[in-house]
């Protein structure tokens, strides 16, 4: 019985792999074939690379972006990119050696983990040239240049504009890990909230994060969205109607949660992180109030122009409000629901922190 | 189960089988005394006693061509999955009828592209030689070590899905040891080492010492402390204590020279942790194949009830077995921190105490084959990072195309059925099984 069966089924699907096989190469093999050498683009000798850290470059947060970033250098500059995405931190040492025998000029690495694996590949290979992500030596390496954000001062922008706009009288943020490149998103957003609270006279409360204790609400990875969506709702329970999830694709757990809140009639809104989520995270965008932006696409891109131009340099970039590193998103379809006032009073605020007139401080904050 | 495969569907032979389950159901339950195991004899591996088990080391050792047939199957399937995200198939597969030879030049470099990318990562390469050889050793160490500790702990019949944890809490204790305090040279490795694997060990008693006293199910118990293993990780790596000074990045300081293991060959991240995955290979070889504790261990796999009454302490044994195996999954934690990473990350363990899993099964539960199935393991995980670099595969096909072929080697009935060989073997199989019966399952 098992043995007729089996072949039954070994025969039945036989059948139906090759029935199918037919079918799609019926569908789609019938276009014509393109003349010969022809298509042949002439790809500079140049290589730029990049290695992803865990998180992989589907992370819709700082992989991501500079792996878009390599990709726009690749088709503007017509140079070759290789990338490779780490899955345990024992792979960062692994995929730089392959970097480097694959004779990658520039190599691009993100973030603070692959620290340590970029300091000894830059040290074997000095002819190389490297650029890390969301991370700074504490001693300036000859041939890595970091590439820093100073999200705190966006984040000010953005925690002013919730506070100004939330209807409850509270705002809530949650974090993914408690990271530096996290908590300087919080710390800027929970400034920002108290700024216009001692501007207004106003009580205007956040809750998931406190700036003096450092303590607030985690999910615990990038990745686990349902965990997300739990940590919204108590945050939405607690009366915060203005959400600011600083978790990568966690982002969108929060998004369903709003969602379902609004649904239910509620007044909510959603504040996104490191791109504009009206324009990558579409099917939250009735919800997007605005979003704190890290345009480490761009600069990304630039340094690539930079070093195959002959013109790197190690000293680090710092993304700011001034030179335009670190931003916020439009309010889009929220923008009716901010007063000019607020509006005039962001962009004064927005040009002190410019003039240095005003200092934002977070302890996560890039040393000059 | 393995027998039903090399089982005729004659009905002389069936009889058998149900005889074969008859047996197996009597050492489960112990003739009836006891509820059934949640490890069925049948399941477990290594030697029970049982006809079953040398019919299963025929099937793996005996037939090097059903290996290479399995191996062959592998490839092909997961050439085909990887010839499916390549670009340039797609391309050509559009104008096929046009020109079939584009179509078919394209698949055919796709797949020999990417698996001389894998041997070049994993084994040798034109440029570097060997080198590649010796980074698969690298990280191969961990995953044996391990590994060891997952197949000792079945051999005693416990389901030891606890790795990951006990990895975790050697290589914390083991790094701080190896950053926070400044000893002498071999002194620190030595200190670092004890006490890494004693915190493996712990880590491990503890689940056998319920088990033990309270009966709570090794399962259960194991993942439980695997997540508070992490989280306890993470925790710690947000304090002062575990953080580098003046950065407030989950990631500890360095280990200092003197405490990690000395590199092996210059030039390649090989380190002396190698070499104790291999003496520890050996060691619990002996210790199972030459010791009366070792003798217990299998004796209490086999059957409790029986080990009992043969004088066995079934509950030292439990608690001493989970926290040999903590130990030996200590060591890989070692590895890890002072071997291939030297530092202390909350992605210490990665996924090695869930693949050693793999590796201890795969490995039939020997210490050898769990040796060897580690290597190839440690082969895939190098050479995944050329066959991406090289080839532009995803990673995440890589892994597919590697689990795939896992998947078949350590399934040789199903190749066998695929290729239809099983009809050859009704002679062998019956005769030992009517052996087995007339024995009454003793060897």
């Amino acid at each position: 019985m098992k043995q007729s069966l089996r072949a039954t089924l070994k025969r039945g699907s036989t059948a139906g792999v090759a029935t199918a096989g037919a079918a799609a190469l019926l569908l789609t093999g019938c276009g014509a074939a393109p003349e010969a050498g022809t298509g042949t683009n002439t790809a500079s000798d140049y290589t730029a690379c990049i290695v992803s850290d865990s998180g992989g470059f589907d992370d819709q947060s700082f992989n991501q972006s500079s792996y878009d970033g390599l990709k726009k250098a690749e088709k503007d500059l017509g140079i070759t990119v290789k990338s490779a995405e780490s899955k345990a931190n024992s792979d960062y040492e692994t995929n730089l050696n392959g970097m480097m025998s694959a004779g990658c000029k520039l190599t691009v690495t993100v973030g603070y983990l692959l620290g340590d694996a970029t300091k000894k590949a830059a040290a074997d290979n000095t002819d190389k040239h490297f650029a890390i992500i969301d991370f700074a030596y504490p001693a300036p390496i000859a041939n890595v240049k970091p590439v820093i954000y100073d999200t705190a001062q966006a984040a000010y922008l953005a925690g002013y504009a919730a506070a100004a706009t939330s209807k409850t009288g509270k705002v809530g943020t949650f974090g993914g890990a408690k990271i530096p490149t996290v908590t300087i998103f919080m710390d800027g957003f929970y400034d920002g909230v108290q700024a216009y609270n001692a501007a207004k006279g106003k009580k205007v409360q956040v809750v998931g994060w406190d700036k003096a204790s450092q303590n607030g609400s985690f999910t615990g990875d990038f990745e686990k969205q349902d965990t997300g969506k739990q940590v919204t709702k108590n945050l939405l329970d607690q009366g915060a109607d203005i959400i600011l999830p600083v978790a990568g694709p966690v982002g969108k757990g929060a998004g369903a949660a709003l969602k379902e809140a609004k649904a239910a009639g509620k007044d909510v809104k959603l504040i996104w992180v490191d791109s504009d989520g009206y324009l990558t995270a579409p099917e939250y965008k009735d919800l997007m109030f605005t979003s704190i932006v890290k345009k480490m696409d761009e600069a990304v891109e630039g340094l690539v122009k930079d070093d195959k131009d002959g013109k790197f340099s190690n000293e680090a970039f710092v993304g700011t409000l001034e030179n335009g590193g670190v931003a916020i998103a439009p309010f889009h379809d929220f923008d009716s629901a901010v007063s000019a006032e607020t509006k005039s009073e962001l962009d004064a605020l927005k040009a002190d922190i410019i003039s240095g007139k005003l200092k934002v401080e977070s302890k996560a904050s890039p040393k000059k | 189960m393995t027998t039903k495969d090399s089982n005729p569907p004659v009905d002389p032979d069936k009889e058998t089988v149900e005889e074969v389950q008859a047996a197996d159901v009597a050492l489960d339950t112990a003739g009836g005394t006891l509820e059934p195991s949640l490890v069925p004899v049948s399941t477990q591996s290594g030697d029970t006693g049982h006809p079953q088990g040398s019919v299963l080391r025929r099937i793996v050792m005996g037939n090097g061509f059903v290996s290479l047939l399995a191996v062959f199957v592998a490839l092909v399937l997961g050439g085909i999955l990887i010839a499916s995200t390549d670009p340039a198939v797609a391309r050509t597969a559009g104008y096929f009828f046009a020109r079939p030879s584009d179509f078919l030049s394209a698949l055919w470099s796709a797949m020999t592209r990417s698996y001389v990318a894998l041997f070049q990562g994993s084994v040798f390469n034109p440029r570097q030689g060997f080198s590649p050889l010796l980074e698969t050793m690298t990280v191969a160490t961990p995953l044996i070590c391990a590994g060891l500790g997952v197949a000792l702990a079945f051999r005693a019949g416990l389901f030891n899905i606890g790795a990951q944890g006990q990895i975790i809490i050697s290589a914390t204790l083991g790094a701080y040891a190896g950053f926070a305090w400044h000893l002498p040279l071999v002194l620190h490795l030595l200190v670092v080492i004890v006490m890494g694997v004693i915190g493996g060990a712990a880590w491990g008693a503890v689940v056998g010492l319920l088990k033990a006293r309270t009966g709570a199910h090794e399962v259960i118990v194991t993942i439980m402390l695997n997540y508070v293993a992490l989280f306890l990780l993470d925790f710690l790596l947000n304090t002062e204590a575990f953080r580098r000074p003046g950065d407030v990045s989950p990631i500890s300081p360095r280990l200092d020279e003197s405490a990690v293991y000395p590199q092996l060959i210059p030039g390649s991240r090989l380190h002396l942790g190698f070499l104790v995955a291999v003496a520890l290979t050996a060691g619990v070889w002996w210790l199972l194949n030459r010791s009366t504790i070792g003798f217990e261990f299998r004796a209490v796999g086999a059957n409790p009830a029986a080990a009992r009454t043969a004088g066995v302490n079934v509950q030292t044994a439990t608690i001493l077995v989970m926290a040999m195996a903590g130990a030996l999954a200590g060591f890989g934690g070692i590895a890890q921190v002072a071997g291939t990473e030297k530092v202390l990350t909350g992605g210490v363990a990665a996924q090695i105490g869930f693949d050693s899993i793999t590796v201890a099964l795969l490995g039939r539960s020997t210490p050898w084959g769990t040796f060897f199935a580690g290597l190839l393991f440690g082969a895939f995980r190098a050479g995944a990072v050329q066959m991406q670099i090289q080839t532009g595969t995803p990673i995440d096909i890589v892994l597919v195309v590697q689990s795939l072929i896992v998947l078949f080697i350590a399934a040789p009935p199903l190749i066998r059925s695929i290729f239809g060989l099983n009809p050859g073997r009704k002679k062998r199989a019956k005769a030992a099984a009517k052996a087995a019966v007339a024995t009454g399952g003793a060897k």
